[in-house]
């Protein structure tokens, strides 16, 4: 009982994942703890995305081991019950077309078996009411569809929320509401992981904030105030190249040949 | 399981309802399909009314292979697909909710196509209990199949064209035994004379919809 009390929402030992010969993410070292609220940051092809898709099950693991919410998602048998207590909000929204805004958001609750009783207060709370409800998804501007996607959140109030990029498209009274709903979600208990590159804009939200780069955490600060021990021995652990790792050890590693995304995001391939 | 699948069914359903891609683009496919044959083989009705039974099947391969793209394309617009993954559904259930779907779709259009066999080719039909027998038992596996297929190709880029190159051949057996259980219903044959077919196309069905309940799974997650 006390281990599952004090097991983190998130443990990613040594994580490798590959995109055909790319590693995606290169030997990655991260543990969040319930409740917690952490903010991913990093160049583009720094591994953000990919991060909450291993977490999300999305993305295979080469190797090292994943445990979400004390589960390991990769595993067929535990997926499926561990998928309806994370919520992944992703660059697109998964919205069908031609089903309107109300169908969307009570298709995707019923599909992770949440109460389907909390869609309407998740509407409201989205401003998606009235006609706009009866809206094919078609019809939205990409701000409206992140919205219906962040109403399927709310409606599911998973246990994790894994948001990518959530500001992108967001007005300004979006942006404000998805911080008091961050806020909300984690004062409710749930774990949130942020990709993210307007860490501003999260401010006061995030109590942690690590830096991706090259496939691998090469920094680590609280925010607000930057811990320099932490992010000094997270990036000496990191190496040289882009945070990456040794590239000979890389494709030794992954018994393939390997390349690597530098910062400049030129990209180099060792054999 | 079963509750996934009628949500998903459910949801294919309604989308299908809203677009009428099946009604208004599918079934008139099929029925031009109709059309082209009886131009290939003249104005005589006695080939038409003896070929009805193997174009009919060819028509439905053809509107079986549109319909489950329109299944794969839906799921590919704004990355349901990963939508879907993500949600929590039981990869078992959201295959038989697609299959479900699919041979909804088919089996009205087999109703337009057996219709047009009839009006088209002057086919006559001795016994209703084959036709439907073929019809329920080959769209149950063409659907399963097809939903399996779709699955496969769903995250390669060609699939438009590769699809049909892997799911024709594989479904000649419904080809052959739907044609042979037809043949017998226009020739006023009995059952217990197109039997072996049946079985053909039930162990077709039980074979893929096993298939399907076992590794949709694992495809869904490596495409």
């Amino acid at each position: 009982m006390a281990s599952a009390v004090l097991s983190p929402a998130l443990s990613l030992r040594n994580v490798v994942a590959l995109s055909g010969r790319f590693p995606l993410l290169a030997g990655i070292d991260l543990e969040v703890s319930v409740g917690e609220t952490l903010l991913v940051e990093g160049p583009n092809g720094a591994g953000k995305t990919s991060l909450l898709r291993v977490c999300a099950g999305l993305v295979p693991v080469s190797s090292g081991e994943v445990r979400v919410l004390g589960v390991d998602p990769t595993r067929p048998r535990t997926r499926t019950g561990l998928r309806r207590k994370v919520g992944l909000l992703a660059h697109a929204s998964h919205l069908y077309d031609d089903l309107n805004v109300r169908e969307n958001i009570r298709f995707a609750v019923r599909a992770a078996g949440a109460d389907v009783g909390r869609i309407d207060g998740a509407c409201a709370r989205l401003g998606l009411t009235g006609r706009l409800l009866r809206t094919p998804a078609s019809k939205l501007s990409a701000g409206q569809r992140r919205r219906v996607a962040l109403a399927v959140l709310v409606a599911r109030a998973p246990e994790l929320w894994l948001l990518d990029e959530p500001h992108a498209g967001l007005d300004a009274s979006a942006r404000t509401l998805l911080a008091e709903l961050i806020a909300e979600a984690s004062a409710g208990g749930a774990t949130v992981v942020i990709a993210s590159h307007e860490p501003e804009l999260m401010a006061g939200l995030a109590g942690r904030s690590v830096t991706v780069t090259g496939g691998r955490v090469t920094a680590e600060r609280r925010l607000g105030v930057p811990d320099p021990v932490a992010s000094a021995a997270v990036a000496a652990d990191a190496g040289d190249v882009g945070g990456a790792g040794d590239p000979d050890d890389l494709a030794v590693r992954f018994g393939t040949p390997v390349a690597l995304v530098s910062a400049d995001e030129s990209v180099t391939h060792v054999a | 399981m079963w509750r996934d699948a009628l949500l998903v069914a459910g949801k294919d359903l309604r989308i299908e309802a809203r677009s009428k891609v099946a009604i208004g683009q599918v079934a008139p496919f099929a029925v031009m399909a109709l059309f082209l044959f009886a131009f290939a083989l003249g104005p005589d009705r006695g080939p038409m009314s003896e070929g009805a039974p193997g174009l009919f099947w060819v028509a439905v391969l053809f509107t079986t292979v549109l319909a489950i793209q329109r299944s794969v394309s839906v799921e590919s617009a704004d990355e349901a697909r990963d939508g879907l993954r993500v949600s929590g559904l039981d990869p078992a259930g959201v295959f038989l909710g697609k299959t479900v779907s699919i041979a909804a779709q088919l089996l009205v259009l087999e109703a337009i196509l057996v219709g047009g066999i009839v009006v088209l080719y002057g086919a006559r039909v001795h016994s209703i209990g084959l036709v439907l027998g073929a019809c329920a038992l080959g769209t149950v596996g063409l659907a399963a199949s097809g939903t399996l297929y779709g699955a496969l190709s769903a995250g390669i880029r060609v699939r438009e064209t590769l699809l049909p190159f892997l799911f024709l051949p594989l479904v000649a057996p419904i080809l052959l035994s739907g044609t042979k259980v037809f043949q017998a219903a226009m020739a006023g044959g009995t059952p217990s004379q197109a039997a072996p077919w049946l079985r053909l196309l039930l162990a077709f069905d039980v074979i893929y919809v096993a298939l399907g309940v076992i590794i949709y799974g694992p495809i869904q997650e490596s495409s």
